[in-house]
Formats: C-alpha cells, structure tokens, sequence
C-alpha cells in the first residue's frame, strides 16, 4: 500500500516538473530567423529524471530522519569508512608520506599541462582555507571573498607596471594589502551578523569588482593588465615548463604554511573564540571575549591567504582583469568549503581537489560545472551539513577508572 | 526643468519595479527569517516565459495587447510554480536547521537556476518584443515620459493596492501577519504554517514575475544573468524600507530608484551599480532597522 502510494506520488513530481520546465527547456526561440525550435526529448529526459529523483529524495530524507534519531540516542556519530580506517595513526602516517612522494614527484612524471591544473587546485585549497577561517570557524558568512583575491592580484600588478616591484616583494604586501581591506571591510559591519553581514560582504566584493572594472586611470578597466612577469628564482631565467613546477612547489609551500598556521589557530585562544562567536554571539560575549578583536583578526587572517594566492594568480597568469573576480568566483570558493565540510581542514583539501580537478578531467561535463555546483551546494545543505569530511569535534570525556579527566577527540 | 521630470519620472519607474520585486523579500524575510536568495533567479524566469510564449504567440500569428497579457498571465503562473518548488525543495527541508544553512541553501538555488536558464536557452541577450503599445494621448509628453513607463507606474500602484487590501481583509492575509508576528503562537491558533509559508513564496513569486515582465518591456532585452543584479536591488530596497514591513518594501524601492536616477543622471552613469551597492552596505551599517522597520532585540 505505501510502495503504491509512494509510486503516484512519484508520478505526480515528475508531472509537476514537466510542466513546470516546458517553457524553459522544450521551447527554444530563435529569434533572428523567427523559429521556434521543440524539444520534446528534453521532456522526457525531465520526466524521467524527476520520477527516479523524487525516490532518492525520499530514500535520503528518511534516512536523514532516521539518524537524527540515532543521534539523539547518543550513539557514535557515524564515520566514512575512510575515516575509520585512517583513525589508525600508523595509516595516517604512511598515506601522509606516499601524498609526500606523489607531491614532489608529481611535476617530473606529468606534462606542465597537467602541473598548471594541480597548482591551480593547490591554490584553491589555500583559498578555502581561508575562507574556511571566517565561515567555518567564526561563523561570518562571507560572500565577497573574491574581493581580497582581487586586491592581492591587482597589488602584484600594479606594484609592478608602476614600480617594478618583483614577485616576492609583492607576496607580502598583496598579502598585507588584503588583511588591511579585510579589516577596513570588518570596521564597519562589527554589528552586523548573520544574513546581513552576507549581503555587505557581498555588495562589498561587487563594489570592488565594478571600481576596478571603471576606473581605468588606476586598474585599466575591463581590458585589465598583462604582462605581468612570472616570479624570479635567484635571476636564472626559466623556460615555461620549468616556471610551471616552480610555482607548484611554491604554492605546495604555500598550501602547507596555511594547513600549519591553521591548525596552530584553530587550538589557540583566538580559534576557540572564534568558535564561540559562531555558537552564539551573546553568550560569546558575555563569557568575556573582545568580539571586536575576534572578528576583525578573523577577517584580516582570512583576507591574507587570499591575497597571498591572488599576488601567485596574478604571477602565473601573466595577465588579469576584473573578469576572474565575479561573484561566481566567490560561491565557488563557498561551495568548496560547504562541500568538502566547514571548519575542517581535511574537508577543504578534499572539496578543492574534488571542485577543481573533477570538471578539468570530465571536460565534456565542464558546461555543466555550475549547475551543478548549485544543486550539490542545496543538496549538501539538506542532507550532509557538516560536508563530506565530519568536524571531529573536541570533547572531553571523564573516565571513570582513574578519576582524571581525558582529553580525547570525538 | 524637462531633463529633472524626466529624471524623476525614470527614477519612479525604476523604483516601482525595485519594489515589486522587494516586496517578495520582504514577506518571505518577515516570515522565515530568510534572504531568499534565488528571488531574482525567479523574476529572470517570469521574464524569460513571457519572452518565450509572446515570441511564440507573435510568430503564430496574434498581436499587440492580448500577446502581452497572455504573455504575462504565464509569467505569473510560472514564476509562481518556481517560487512554490524551490521554497518546498531548498528551504523547508532545511526549517530547524541553523540559520546560516537556509541561506547558503538558497545561494546554491540562485547559482542552480541561473545555469538551467543558461544551458537550457543561451548566454545571449535576446531581444524582448515592446508588447506595449504607444498611447496617442500620451504623445504631448512623450519627452519627460513614455507609455511604457506609465504602464509600469499606474500597474505597480494597482498591485500595491490590491497587496494591501489583501494583506489587511482576507483570511490568508490576516494568517500571514499573524505568522510573521510569531510563527508558534501562529501554528497555536491553528494556522497551516506550510499553507502560509507556500502562498508567501507563490505571492512574492508573482509580483516578482509581473515586475521582470514590465522591466523586460521596458529595456527592451533580457538575459539569464538580470536576476542577481536586480535581486541584490530590490534586496537593498527591501533593507532600507526596513526587512519584513511591506509599506517598507515600497518606500525603500522608490528612495532607491529616485536616488539611482538622480546620481546617473546628474554624477555619472558610469558607477550605476556601485551607487546601490554602498548604499546597501551604507544603510546596513548606519541604519539596519530601515526607515520604517522596527529594532529587533537580539536573542540569545
């Protein structure tokens, strides 16, 4: 009775759904040669996809609801497989060095085809973590993330067309640059939280996205700047293939001094409060944490790698324009961390490596990467919130046998 | 005297649609504590299914008054479809989650619906026929005002009329208020939450749609990307009117659009969109509550 029940009520989604994308997706209109092209097929691709969907869907949410009841009984959280075999320290340690291997040998087995694609990815990683600083672990959803990407590619390249300024003088500054803006932008929205702090982060990264794209006395508008040289290596001149697996040991350099600083941070006083500010902002606050303080380091640490990794954007492009700083950039950074798992820094690599990587190897499906980022971005938030990877939050348990309390991870 | 008319009546034009559209904020926002982000993908939609059914229409052969009201009662239909399936598919699931979820949620829906429109149709501006037709007695004044903008004005005040009396006499209206005043006390009294919540989207749906018909008429061409820049719009006038008070929505539309007019018209047009934006962030910073809304207390 319930599979019959369950089975109209399929057919009547994907009824819904084809009614509901028959104009968009059956009818095309051309409208230079006054044509109206069908496309019933797509119809039926609907109909089909929805019905098959709406099983899953069910399927998901009854589980989800079933372990919301698990967790109420205060069972262990469950864990990937993965997870619990590298809960093993002596598997953790010969996966991290076989990744070592693989990383340093990695730019001598492939071609600078496939170097440019993994540093590519490294540099996301580097940009979720990040981002991942002020949404995972503060709790400040920030939607113009590009902005300060932008301000550190924009610092290396006019730092260079007007004074020469090489690559690894403007790493710092460009880094400086965007903690500075990071900190500008955290000065006034202190009050803001949540939702509305969403919007100015994000009106902010639109602002500085439309000057640069304006004013072409300071930025060169939209055209944007080339010619930006690539970094120097103690004034030896590299061909093209070298410079590509110079900049990929410098970004692998640059992804672990974020992955250590981060993990140094996130035991610190400064994360621990960062975290508290996320649980509740009042309650934070009453505990006797300097809110100002917590956020604006927040924000100005996070704005750093950004323009660490903007300055290195700019130097392995060779060229930029207000282009590369949409907002779409940002959602992607975004979806990066959701997917992989906020506040976790495993989380991130994974989401990166899995964001980057996944639509350049699938580059018939490439068309396709947005859509389907959005849909992973709703689906995740529905039913996996906390991403692929767990937080393993700590906890500290009392055991009984010797009266002391023992620090373990949960 | 003629160039500030022209300016003022361009700015109340611009304004009436910013408020359409924020009026869908609004309700939703006072109602779940909720940016609804994908708001303006659903203004995009309504204008593109009336772009489709009048150039369909106009190719079978009908013209003028009955294609644009054909055109736009589907637009309404439609819109409202989407606005009703993305609220049960992205947001309900997601109501005792914490409050950021809802939001990223709806950010993914916005990125989701503007690739469909993208993959599905094309990248392209497509030309969005003038179904408008020219008023004669409209002529003498045709410098400071057009008759498609006299359309969207008197059509916007319509609406916000029927809005109103909606809002303050019916049954689902006085459901509506009473939820946004405290969604419990609300389900207490024995109000269907979700039948509220539903008819929310569905109606700010639709006014979002009748919006992105008028606008699309307006500008003449349309492409999947119009609905974030007017989302963030109509978002901000939703703010400065003050989030969740629909009188709010209005003010805040017309201040904007007014205050957008004058600045191209007079400053440079160049910045256009940089106005609106520090504007949003200026208020958000200055003045959160809005011109009319009230100061929450935050909670712990």
């Amino acid at each position: 009775m319930r599979k019959i029940k369950e089975l109209r009520q399929s057919l009547l989604i994907s009824v819904w759904f084809m009614f509901l994308t028959f104009p968009i997706m059956v009818i095309r209109v051309n409208t230079i040669d006054n044509i109206i092209e069908w496309r019933w097929m797509n119809m039926i691709y609907v109909g089909l996809g929805s019905f098959v969907f709406s099983f899953i869907w069910r399927y998901l949410l009854s589980k989800k609801q079933s372990g919301a009841k698990l967790l109420k009984a205060d069972k262990p959280a469950y864990l990937l497989p993965m997870q619990r075999i590298f809960a093993n320290p002596w598997m953790q340690m010969s996966a991290l060095f076989f990744i070592a291997v693989f990383a340093v040998i990695f730019p001598f087995v492939f071609s600078s085809y496939q170097i440019n694609i993994m540093t590519t990815a490294l540099m996301y990683v580097v940009l979720g973590l990040g981002l991942n600083i002020v949404v995972g672990q503060a709790g400040l959803l920030n939607l113009g993330y590009a902005a300060f990407y932008a301000v550190g590619a924009y610092s290396y390249a006019l730092l260079n067309y007007h004074f020469g300024i090489g690559f690894w003088t403007a790493l710092p500054i460009g880094a400086a640059l965007a903690a500075l803006f990071g900190i500008i932008l955290g000065l006034p929205v202190l009050r803001l939280r949540g939702d509305y702090l969403a919007i100015v982060t994000l009106g902010f990264g639109e602002i500085v996205r439309l000057v640069l794209e304006n004013w072409n006395e300071f930025s060169f508008g939209p055209s944007g700047i080339s010619n930006i040289p690539r970094p120097g290596f103690f004034g030896i001149e590299l061909n093209f293939e070298q410079v590509s697996a110079y900049l990929y040991f410098l970004v692998i350099g640059i992804c672990l001094l974020a992955i250590f600083v981060i993990r140094r941070l996130q035991n610190s006083r400064i994360g621990r409060a960062w975290i508290a500010m996320r649980e509740d902002e009042v309650a934070c606050q009453s505990m006797g944490i300097d809110m100002t303080r917590a956020k604006l380091t927040a924000l100005a640490l996070s704005s750093m790698w950004a323009g660490l990794v903007g300055v290195i954007f700019a130097a392995k492009t060779t060229f930029i324009n207000p282009a590369s700083f949409t907002f779409l950039e940002s959602a992607m950074i975004l979806s990066i961390i959701v997917i992989g798992g906020m506040g976790t820094i495993l989380g991130v690599i994974v989401g990166a490596f899995l964001l980057i990587l996944l639509p350049e190897y699938l580059r018939a499906l490439s068309d396709y990467r947005m859509l389907a980022f959005g849909a992973a971005i709703v689906l995740m938030m529905i039913f996996r919130p906390q991403g692929i990877v767990t937080v393993s939050r700590r906890t500290y348990q009392f055991s009984d046998e010797n009266h002391a309390p023992d620090i373990s991870t949960k | 005297m003629d160039y500030f008319l022209e300016i003022f009546w361009g700015g109340l034009t611009r304004g009436s649609i910013y408020a359409l559209i924020a009026l869908g904020y609004t309700m939703v926002y006072g109602i779940l504590e909720l940016i609804n982000f994908a708001h303006g993908e659903i203004y995009m939609i309504g204008a593109f299914t009336a772009l489709i059914v009048s150039t369909a229409l106009a190719m079978a052969g009908m013209k003028g008054l009955t294609v644009f009201i054909l055109a736009s009662v589907l637009a309404v239909i439609y819109a409202s479809a989407y606005g009703f399936t993305v609220e049960k598919i992205a947001y309900k699931p997601l109501r005792q989650a914490p409050r950021l979820s809802p939001l990223i949620s709806a950010i993914g829906m916005s990125i989701f619906l503007q690739n469909y429109v993208l993959l599905a149709q094309t990248s392209d501006f497509l030309p969005f026929p003038g179904l408008i037709p020219e008023f004669t007695f409209m002529q003498p004044y045709a410098h400071i005002i057009g008759s498609t903008e006299m359309v969207i004005i008197s059509t916007t005040a319509l609406i916000m009329l029927l809005l109103t009396v909606f809002i303050k006499f019916t049954r689902m209206g006085k459901a509506m208020r009473a939820t946004a005043q405290d969604r419990n006390m609300a389900m207490l009294v024995g109000i269907d939450i979700n039948k509220v919540i539903s008819s929310t989207f569905i109606l700010g749906s639709a006014l979002a749609a009748v919006g992105g018909v008028l606008i699309a008429s307006h500008i003449g061409r349309i492409n999947f990307y119009i609905g974030f820049i007017a989302g963030i719009k109509a978002f901000t006038a939703a703010v400065l009117g003050g989030i969740g008070s629909i009188p709010g929505a209005v003010l805040g539309g017309l201040v904007l659009g007014w205050t957008e007019s004058f600045a191209t018209g007079y400053v440079s047009s160049d910045y256009e969109d940089v106005f609106a934006f520090a504007f949003l962030v200026l208020i958000l910073i200055f003045r959160p509550s809005g011109l009319v809304g009230r100061k929450t207390i935050q909670k712990v």
